[in-house]
Formats: structure tokens, C-alpha cells, sequence
């Protein structure tokens, strides 16, 4: 069977979980083959990946390759193409994981498929769009397929792989040198688990009414282990750090939960979260929109209903 | 500083949207035609270069002839003139034809700095901004939340997943920017009236050397196999909160195993 190339993502040397996912899924398609890019490589890395199934893992640890933005990624992609002919190459679609895919889409001369929710035989790859209005199926006709797939779209499971490691060294391009990252400045991030990858987010909006008031949807995030979203009106309050913000310009999240609290559901916030799983809402507004996608909604005043609900959970611990 | 901000017509995210059943791709007679929302941005960091800088901005929509609404939209708000790439043959293109389109264009127009938009609200893929750098071999700084020009450097800050990278470059560039940035003007009266002098030049895929077999549907790098209407989510239960609507999401939660 053919190979396909997944793009691991790491953060401290940490595989993420959908890279585990996509592992997953190019399983079910081919042979997976992960590529490491950039410093931060060790055992416990290649063991994370081996035991998801990666039957080879090509190492590029060159800590150039993250000296500049995306360029650098999308030439190691390029040339692994070039050298291995893979059946197809899976990205997290993920801001910067799209832009990988787009710039290797133009190298390789290959059609390009961003944010699939799933992938099946052929490649051929679902899409929810217009804000999950039509559900779409898509695939490349062109070249290698490349395809971005959004965190969380499946569950995944180990299965063993052989792990082989294969060194690779790429000379980087004048032009992918062009963009130079000088600093990276990392916003605190706390003990929670990340928003695009958590199994549960709880999200706060205008109704949560100041910064000091997000305390309260944290609480319940923590009793439930979950990640903490926001939606813009809190974010461009300043109530909550920009990264939070769940939709159109914000992340896309797919949780198994996703919990809305005082959020009133307009379309840019529901593009990014409309396919979680289950949707639980409170709000205190009857007709906002946000209900007519809930699986569950409490029509009320979120300062009564959020703290109890954090100790009803905290009880039944 | 001779700056092309690129701005797409997209059908207004308040209407519903649809696709073609015949040839699968958007619907765009079926609803109302509205700036992309992101690239008011774009254009107000535009205007903003170009007040501080000095030079020209030059809207560049690809999109067939409804198009010019957005175009007169965004001379209106204050740019100085358009060019609008309008052919059939440019019909159903991709990611990849639109991008290699583009770049013809641009490389016609003659650039310091290109500005998109983050993202367009009907593809949403993203990639435009990337694509363009690649295929215009010059730095790509993309999500930038801050833009600054000094001379021929640029520096901005790029948002990222856990926070943001300053980055640097030489001009000429690409540049996307966030909905962070700034805050989009509005046009004012003397703008609309303005707007109606600024020339529009009209390219052909033939006037910006478009190979016609790189773009529209039939030659596009990708397919939709098929679509199909969401079926709406199941309706849920909604319940009034009687003092004790927290204790009922808790038995809700548990009745589906999430506690
Ligand atoms: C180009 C563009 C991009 C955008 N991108 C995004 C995006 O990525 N993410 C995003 O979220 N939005 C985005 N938006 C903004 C979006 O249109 C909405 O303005 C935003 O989602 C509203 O946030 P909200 O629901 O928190 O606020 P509101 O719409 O003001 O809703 C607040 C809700 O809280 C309820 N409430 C108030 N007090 C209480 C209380 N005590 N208890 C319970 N409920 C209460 C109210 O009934 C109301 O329904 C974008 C907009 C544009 C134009
Ligand atoms: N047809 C188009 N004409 C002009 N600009 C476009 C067009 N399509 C996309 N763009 C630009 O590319 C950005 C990203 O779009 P996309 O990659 O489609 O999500 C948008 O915000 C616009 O600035």
C-alpha cells in the first residue's frame, strides 16, 4: 500500500492529539508515514507516533525549518512528495496547517482540500459549509491529494506501526526564507486542555458581562475538564484573549460538548462550532438563535444556572 | 507605496446560501452580493498604509459583473482605483486556479504590498494569501494582527494558536490581516459621489495572460462529488429555568455520560 504523509504537530516536543487523529484516518487510506519538522524530536515522540500506527517517521529537525513562516514546512512537504510519491498528504486544518497545505498544493501542482470533517475511500473528503447548512463531498483530481482535516473530526486509536526513522535534510529556498519569525510570544495558556482539541469546551459571551465574570464559565470548565471558548463580542471586550474566540475568524471547534453560555448564536459564531456533537445552552433570551441548535437549552439567567450546574457536577463526582 | 488590496463579493452570510444543481458550485445570482466582510479590514489597512506612506491602492476582485458593486463599495471607502478580472472562462475556479489568476493579475498590476483578508466568507479556505506568495516567490506575512512599514522593511505580528510571531521582511510582499486590526471606515457621502469617477479597468483572462486551460470548473485541481442540505439537527429540549435549570443540564450531562 501507499504511503501518506501526515504533518505531525507538535507544541514542546509534545505530539498533539490530531496528529494521532490523522494517523487514524491514513490508516484506513494507506501506509501512514509521519513527518516530524523542526527541533523537539526524542523517543517519547517517535513512541507516541509508532503506537498510532506511523509505519515511518521522517525526521527534518532542523530548527531553520521553523525560523520562518509556513515556506519552510510546505519545501520539506514538497520534496518528501517528490522522493516518495505518497498516496496523499494530511495536514491539521488548523490556520497554519491550511497555508501548509495551500503552498504545497501550488508546488506540487496537486488540488488541495481545507477543513474536511471526515475522509473515505479515494480520498474523497466531507465538508459542512455555509455555516453547516449543506454537507458537501469533495476530492482532488489533480496531483497528490492534499488534504487539511479539522481537529477532532474522529476518534483515535492506537494500533501499532513499525516507527522507522528516516533522517531528512532539506536546503531551504531563498524564498522560504523570506519571511523571518524574530520572536514568538506565547500568551499564557493554564492547565486546560486546548480549545480546537478538547473533548468539552465551555464557551462565555456578552451575557457573561466582564472579564472578572469569566471566573464563573472557568469554574465549570474545570469541574468538566474542559477547554474555555469565547465568542467575539467577549473577546473584543477584552474579556477573554483573542486565541479563545470559537468561529468564523476565531478557532473551529468540533468537541463531543460544547456548553454556550450567555452567546446569542449568530452565524460567524455557529460556523465555528456547529458540528460539535452535543450542544447544551443557556441563555436567558428565549428566541436568540443559538437554541435552534441545542440539543439541550435552559432559558435563564446564566449567573443562577452555570454556578449550580458546576456544583451539581461537582456532587456527582 | 504602490499597495493592491484584494477583496472578494460574497453572497451576504444573513441570506441563505445555496449551490447550483446543475455544475455544483456557489449560487451567486440566488443571494445578495456583499463585500467579504474580512476584507473591509484589509482595505482600512490599506488606506492606512497609504495615508501614512503615501502611494496608491488598487482594488483587485476576481468575480463575474456584479462584482463592481464591491468594487465601487471599496473606491468609496477610499481607494484610488479598481481592476476587476472578470471572464467566463473564470467560472468555478478553485483554490489553485484563483490563486494562479491572481497572481497573473498582480503581476500585471505591479505591487509593493499585496492585503488580503483572512479569510472569504463562503470558501473560507484560507489559503488565498499563501498561495499568492508562493506563486509570487515574495514573503508571505499572513494573519498579522499589526502592520508596519518602514522604508522597504515590513514587520508584523502574526497570530498564532498560542499567541503571536513577530516576523519580518523586505518589501514586496503579501499580507493577510485579522478582523483585530483596525476598525473599517465607513464610506461617506463624498466618497460614494468620488467613487463614481475612479477608473475600473476590466481584465479578460487573455489581458492578464491566463492560460484558459488553468482555470473555471472543467480544468480545476478539485471536485465536489456531491451535497446534500443539512438535515436540521434534531430538535432539542428547551426548558425554562424554575431555580433548578443547572441541577436539570447536570442530568442531562449525566444521562449521556459527560459526568
Ligand atoms: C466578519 C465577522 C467575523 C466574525 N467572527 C466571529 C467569530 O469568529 N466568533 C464569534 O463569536 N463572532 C464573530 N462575529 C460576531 C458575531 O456576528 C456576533 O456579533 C457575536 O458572535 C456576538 O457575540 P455574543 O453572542 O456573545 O453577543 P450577543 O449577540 O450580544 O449575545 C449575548 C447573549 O447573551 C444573552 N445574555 C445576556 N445576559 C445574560 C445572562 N445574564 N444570562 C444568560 N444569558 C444572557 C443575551 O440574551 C444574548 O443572547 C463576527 C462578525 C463579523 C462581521
Ligand atoms: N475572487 C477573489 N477576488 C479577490 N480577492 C479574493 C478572491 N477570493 C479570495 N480573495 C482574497 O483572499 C482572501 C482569502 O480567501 P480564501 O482563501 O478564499 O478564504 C480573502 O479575504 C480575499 O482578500
Amino acid at each position: 500500500m501507499s504511503e501518506i504523509l501526515v504533518l505531525v504537530e507538535h507544541v514542546d516536543g509534545d505530539v498533539k492529539k490530531v496528529t494521532l487523529e490523522l494517523l487514524t484516518l491514513a490508516r484506513s487510506l494507506g501506509t501512514p508515514a509521519a513527518v516530524w519538522a523542526g527541533p523537539g524530536y526524542s523517543d517519547a515522540a517517535k513512541a507516541k507516533l509508532a503506537e498510532h500506527g506511523a509505519d515511518k517517521i521522517y525526521v527534518a529537525d532542523a530548527e531553520e525549518i521553523i525560523g520562518y513562516v509556513v515556506a519552510p514546512k510546505a519545501e520539506l512537504l514538497a520534496k518528501l512528495v517528490a522522493d516518495k510519491a505518497p498516496a496523499g498528504v494530511l495536514i491539521a486544518a488548523t490556520a497554519e496547517g491550511k497555508e501548509v497545505a495551500g503552498r504545497l498544493a501550488v508546488k506540487t501542482d496537486s488540488g488541495v482540500i481545507t477543513d474536511a470533517v471526515g475522509l473515505g475511500e479515494g480520498f474523497v473528503a466531507d465538508q459542512s459549509i455555509f455555516g453547516g447548512g449543506v454537507n458537501v463531498r469533495s476530492r482532488v483530481t489533480k496531483g497528490t491529494p492534499i488534504v487539511a482535516v479539522r481537529p477532532n473530526s474522529i476518534a483515535p486509536v492506537a494500533a501499532a506501526g513499525a516507527g522507522a526513522e528516516e533522517k531528512v535534510e532539506v536546503a531551504l529556498s531563498d524564498a522560504a526564507r523570506a519571511a523571518r519569525i524574530v520572536e514568538r510570544v506565547k500568551q499564557e495558556k493554564g492547565a486546560r486542555p486546548e480549545l480546537t482539541e478538547a473533548a468539552i469546551v465551555v464557551s462565555g459571551g456578552r451575557g457573561v458581562g466582564s472579564g472578572d465574570n469569566f471566573a464563573i464559565i472557568e469554574k465549570l470548565a474545570d469541574s468538566l475538564g474542559a477547554a474555555v471558548g469565547a465568542s467575539r463580542a467577549a473577546t473584543d471586550a477584552g474579556w477573554y484573549p483573542h486565541q479563545f474566540q470559537v468561529g468564523q475568524t476565531g478557532k473551529t471547534v468540533s468537541p463531543q460538548l460544547y456548553i454556550a453560555s450567555g452567546i446569542s448564536g449568530a452565524i460567524q459564531h455557529r460556523a465555528g462550532m456547529q458540528t460539535s456533537k452535543t450542544i447544551v445552552v443557556i441563555n436567558k433570551d428565549a428566541e436568540a438563535p443559538i437554541f435552534e441548535i441545542a440539543d439541550y437549552g435552559v432559558v435563564g439567567d446564566l449567573f443562577q444556572v452555570v454556578p449550580q450546574l458546576t456544583d451539581e457536577i461537582e456532587k456527582r463526582k | 507605496m504602490n499597495i493592491v488590496v484584494c477583496v472578494k463579493q460574497v453572497p451576504d452570510t444573513a441570506t441563505e446560501r445555496k449551490l447550483r444543481s446543475d455544475d455544483k458550485t456557489l449560487d451567486r445570482e440566488a443571494a445578495d452580493g456583499v463585500v467579504n466582510e474580512l476584507d473591509e479590514y484589509a482595505v482600512e489597512e490599506a488606506l492606512k498604509l497609504k495615508e501614512a506612506h503615501g502611494g496608491e491602492v488598487t482594488v483587485l476582485t476576481m468575480g463575474p459583473g456584479k462584482a463592481t458593486e464591491t468594487i465601487r463599495k471599496v473606491l468609496a471607502m477610499g481607494a484610488d482605483k479598481a481592476v476587476h478580472l472578470s471572464d467566463d472562462a473564470l467560472h468555478g475556479s478553485d483554490a489553485l486556479s484563483t490563486s494562479y489568476a491572481m497572481a497573473q493579475a498582480l503581476k500585471k498590476i505591479g505591487f509593493d504590498l499585496v492585503v488580503l483578508g483572512s479569510e472569504s466568507t463562503d470558501a473560507r479556505t484560507g489559503v488565498l494569501a499563501a498561495m499568492l506568495a508562493e506563486r509570487l516567490g515574495v514573503p508571505q506575512l499572513t494573519l498579522a494582527n499589526k502592520v508596519e512599514v518602514n522604508g522597504s522593511a515590513i514587520a508584523v505580528q502574526r497570530l498564532t494558536d498560542y499567541g503571536y510571531d513577530k516576523v519580518e521582511a523586505s518589501l514586496p510582499a503579501v499580507v493577510s490581516v485579522v478582523e483585530k486590526i483596525n476598525e473599517p471606515r465607513y464610506p461617506s457621502f463624498k466618497g460614494i459621489m468620488a467613487a463614481k469617477k475612479k477608473p475600473v479597468e476590466t481584465l479578460g483572462v487573455a489581458d492578464a495572460e491566463i492560460s484558459a486551460d488553468q482555470v473555471g470548473l472543467a480544468n480545476a485541481w478539485s471536485e465536489v462529488v456531491d451535497f446534500a442540505v443539512a438535515p436540521p439537527r434534531a430538535a432539542g429540549t428547551v426548558v425554562k429555568d424554575e431555580g433548578d435549570g443547572g441541577a436539570k443540564i447536570a442530568e442531562f450531562l449525566a444521562s449521556k455520560k459527560f459526568v
